[in-house]
């Protein structure tokens, strides 16, 4: 199994951080999606104020949680704008 | 049934499919969401529409199988398009077909309310003062508080 975790991004949040998707390497330090968060933020500062958004949703392995969830080696994290569908 | 696609949808051809096996059914509500001119004061000319390719068809298929279970119902179509859109066009469709019409209406309501909210789909507006991302709206939130 993979050790890293795959990252997603879309729509305006992809477009604001020029990005749509990367691999972080798992590690301890990292348990839930608010770590994943962090790591990123780590990386690239200029992050921090798009993925600060109150509003910002996310969802690992394609199902909607809050930012407490937690993450494992191999999971799908994305985190996106609110839907605008329908 | 579910469907994300980029070509429109026969609401014809989509309503005998809604058909095929319902004899008990006596009702079938059917919605369609298409592309407006003018959003908030501004001119639309056209949406695209991107898409979680891999969550999607999982999302929507939740909202209808929570559907299923707070009604009886027979058969339920949903399909949703993505890519580019010109004013007029079909962006959504959703049928339903149940025993009596107010459990077609409320399930079909309650399936466009939930997309709405929570179906990973994104629009951006062509305007004549270029593109933007739709933000969402309070009220389509507020909606869902009702079921």
């Amino acid at each position: 199994m993979s050790n890293e975790i795959n990252v997603k991004f879309f729509a305006a949040l992809r477009e604001t951080l020029n990005c749509d998707g990367l691999s972080i390497p798992h590690n301890e330090s990292i348990t839930t999606i608010a770590d994943v968060k962090q790591v990123l933020i780590a990386n690239k500062p200029d992050w921090q104020a798009p993925l600060a958004s109150n509003s910002l949703l996310m969802a690992v392995n394609h199902e909607m949680v809050q930012s407490d969830h937690l993450v494992k080696a191999g999971d799908e994290v994305a985190f996106f704008p609110p839907v605008t569908g329908g | 049934m579910i469907k994300v696609q980029q070509q429109d949808f026969d609401q014809a051809h989509e309503y005998q499919t809604l058909l095929n096996n319902t004899d008990a059914d006596g009702a079938i509500v059917t919605f369609v969401g298409k592309v407006r001119n003018h959003n908030l004061g501004q001119n639309v000319k056209g949406l695209h529409l991107e898409h979680y390719p891999e969550m999607t068809q999982k999302a929507l298929m939740d909202i209808v199988q929570q559907a299923k279970t707070r009604w009886n119902l027979g058969n339920v179509t949903v399909i949703h398009r993505i890519g580019d859109l010109l004013i007029g066009e079909q962006i959504v469709f959703i049928g339903v077909t149940s025993a009596h019409r107010k459990n077609a209406f409320e399930a079909c309501e309650f399936i466009i309310d939930y997309l709405k909210v929570s179906a990973p789909f994104w629009k951006k507006e062509l305007t004549d003062n270029g593109e933007k991302w739709l933000e969402a709206r309070k009220s389509d939130e507020q909606q869902v508080t009702k079921w």
